[in-house]
């Protein structure tokens, strides 16, 4: 019987401490299909951020390197200037990304890093225990905006790949979500492209991926994507905003 | 080997490219930025990266990023600049993590200016990061000092594993004095086995951090650190003693302070008086060895630096209350003149102080 489906390798063999229903543990597992078919999980160098994800360093099957709240890019800058024929990668949330990591992100895209940066946009501070990210939506309730986002108070929320694809340094941006197999199978097809992009050379690829948090959103995972796929994709659009063959 | 002349702040870079180092990743600020553009300058020319960061933070985060990857790797900053490089550094001791770091101290607090102090010295030797960590200090007091200690600096942060700053101020990194590069002596460094260069699919992946959720592990762990520590105390504690046995006073004072000291303990000798002098060249580990040569003659310390008092607090652990310590310090930007400063030995020896 031909075999349809198993363990990517791109993996370590060991369970993740995710939360029921998170879709870390799919975005992980596109990552490392992706290094997987790609042949560079010896070649390549992980930066794992603060947040949920934290841990993610312990997951992936290749060289990783932890990094501070917000400063995966700065630190995948001093991996990729030290050796540019491997493949870094940086794995960040939005609390880390979006709020503390702003500068180190927007600068690493704007030097045209060649580096590919997973971006896990949850419109949520998970780890730290559900108060409000800069991507939280207008509305929203947090622990730290317990009446909901409020635009006057607290400003609109973040769009980072809108933000980022208007730096001439990045190459590929790219917005997709994981709440249905469809997608996640897009999803995919984006990570690979961003990381092809890097190994061809091309410059910054990031690849935004809208993902779940039923713990701090307070819902099943089941209405947890349904709440994504109604509230977030209207105000965070899935698809292309950049890519090399747009440019020219 | 020929002398060159050279000022300070170009010194440290070619000493920092002849020790090997290949990366650099900085941030202006005054009054180190001949460092900077001297690496921006030479580096590319001898197949290495100088990068200009957005920030002090992702500088010494790129430095974290480039030392965990295996490199030679620098940074150099001024006092706001390291006071924002601190968590970095934490970081990179937590990990376990080789690199240099320079400082050269400008006053403070806050922007404070940008003339010559020794006010960073609770800043480098407690260190702003957090968590139970340390580093080796070293304080030089002329150019060619400055250049031995940078050499080899990157040896010493390779063998133990750990950062190491360097400390000047501006007067060290603005003057120019003639200069030779001379080899440091060799140590025993292992071969970076636990780099993250890429597993090649040959062996199990290295992972760089510093995160240990489980009490006991990070108990064990900052423990081992602290042993490592207590090698680097018996191993690399460093001072200069001038006629400490056979003093009046012993005055201690560290960088270019120390040079201003010679000058007043000169003045001094010509009168007839005896002063001695312990010059720390390692702020941290503090020399307390040295403090072993005070006798019984002498009436007191006298504790001179670039601030309100800092390094006194170690030279009163040193002296452990056998004789009275005694502070002059000048801060601020403003240097104190030889004759003050004899102006207050004076003062110790004739018991009036």
């Amino acid at each position: 019987m031909a075999k349809v489906f198993e363990r990517t390798n791109g993996l370590v063999d060991i369970p993740t401490h995710y939360c029921p229903g998170c879709t870390h543990g799919i975005i992980h597992r596109l990552v490392g299909e992706v290094l997987e078919e790609l042949d560079v999980l010896g070649e390549t160098i992980g930066v794992a951020p603060v947040g949920c994800s934290v841990f993610a360093y312990n997951y992936f099957n290749c060289d990783m390197h932890e990094a501070a709240h917000g400063r995966a890019p700065a630190v995948a800058t001093g991996i990729k200037r030290v050796h540019p024929d491997k493949v870094v990668f940086t794995y960040q949330g939005d609390g880390d990304l979006a709020s503390i990591g702003a500068a180190e992100i927007i600068h690493a895209a704007a030097r045209g890093e060649k580096i590919t940066t997973i971006f896990v946009n949850n419109a949520i501070y998970g780890m730290t225990g559900g108060q409000m990210a800069p991507t939280t939506l207008v509305g929203q309730k947090a622990t730290t905006s317990p009446f909901g986002r409020d635009v006057s108070h607290a400003g609109m929320p973040i769009k980072v790949s809108e933000m980022l694809a208007t730096l001439d340094g990045a190459k590929f941006v790219e917005r997709v979500s994981v709440h249905n197999a469809k997608e996640v199978r897009k999803a995919k097809k984006a990570i690979k492209k961003a990381f092809e992009l890097q190994l061809s050379g091309e410059g910054f690829g990031i690849v935004e991926v809208l993902s779940t948090c039923p713990t701090n959103w307070g819902v099943t995972p089941v209405e947890a994507l349904s709440w994504l796929e109604e509230n977030m994709i209207p105000y965070y659009p899935l698809g292309n905003i950049f890519s090399p063959k747009e440019a020219k | 080997m020929t002398k060159v002349l050279m000022k300070g702040n170009e010194a440290i870079g070619a000493a920092a490219i002849k020790a090997g180092c290949n990366y650099f990743f900085g941030y202006p600020i005054t009054p180190q930025n001949e460092l900077p553009e001297y690496m921006a300058r030479e580096l590319p020319g001898v197949g290495g990266v100088f990068l200009q960061a957005e920030s002090e933070v992702a500088a010494i985060n790129m430095v974290y990023g480039a030392a965990g990857a295996g490199a030679r790797v620098m940074t150099s900053s001024s006092s706001p600049g390291i006071a924002l490089k601190q968590e970095g550094i934490s970081y990179i001791a937590g990990a376990e993590l080789p690199c240099v770091i320079v400082n050269i101290v400008r006053g403070g607090p806050g922007l404070g200016g940008i003339q010559p102090a020794q006010s960073d010295y609770y800043q480098s030797t407690r260190g702003g990061g957090n968590g139970d960590y340390r580093h080796l200090v070293y304080a030089p007091a002329t150019i060619q000092e400055t250049v031995d200690l940078v050499m080899e600096a990157f040896d010493v942060a390779e063998q133990y594993r750990n950062p190491v700053m360097v400390i000047g101020d501006g007067m060290i990194g603005q003057m120019m004095e003639p200069v030779e590069f001379k080899e440091p002596k060799k140590r025993p460094i292992a071969p970076k086995t636990w780099a993250t260069d890429g597993t090649k699919g040959k062996r199990k992946p290295n992972i760089i951090n510093s995160l240990f959720i489980d009490p006991q592990e990070l108990e064990d762990h900052v423990l081992r650190l602290e042993k490592k520590y207590d090698e680097i105390k018996k191993n690399e504690t460093r001072y200069e003693n001038y006629n400490v046995s056979d003093a009046d006073v012993v005055v201690v004072a560290y960088g270019t302070t120390s040079r201003i000291v010679k000058n007043a303990i000169a003045k001094c000798e010509e009168e007839g008086m005896k002063v001695g002098l312990i010059r720390p060249i390692t702020l941290w580990p503090f020399p307390d060895n040295a403090f072993e040569e005070i006798t019984d003659k002498t009436k007191g310390v006298l504790t001179v630096e670039m601030s309100t008092g800092q390094m006194i607090d170690d030279v009163k652990i040193a002296v452990n209350g056998k004789k009275p310590v005694h502070f002059y310090g000048r801060t601020g930007g403003m240097v104190p003149t030889p004759d003050a400063i004899v102006e207050e030995i004076k003062k110790i020896a004739r018991g009036e102080k």
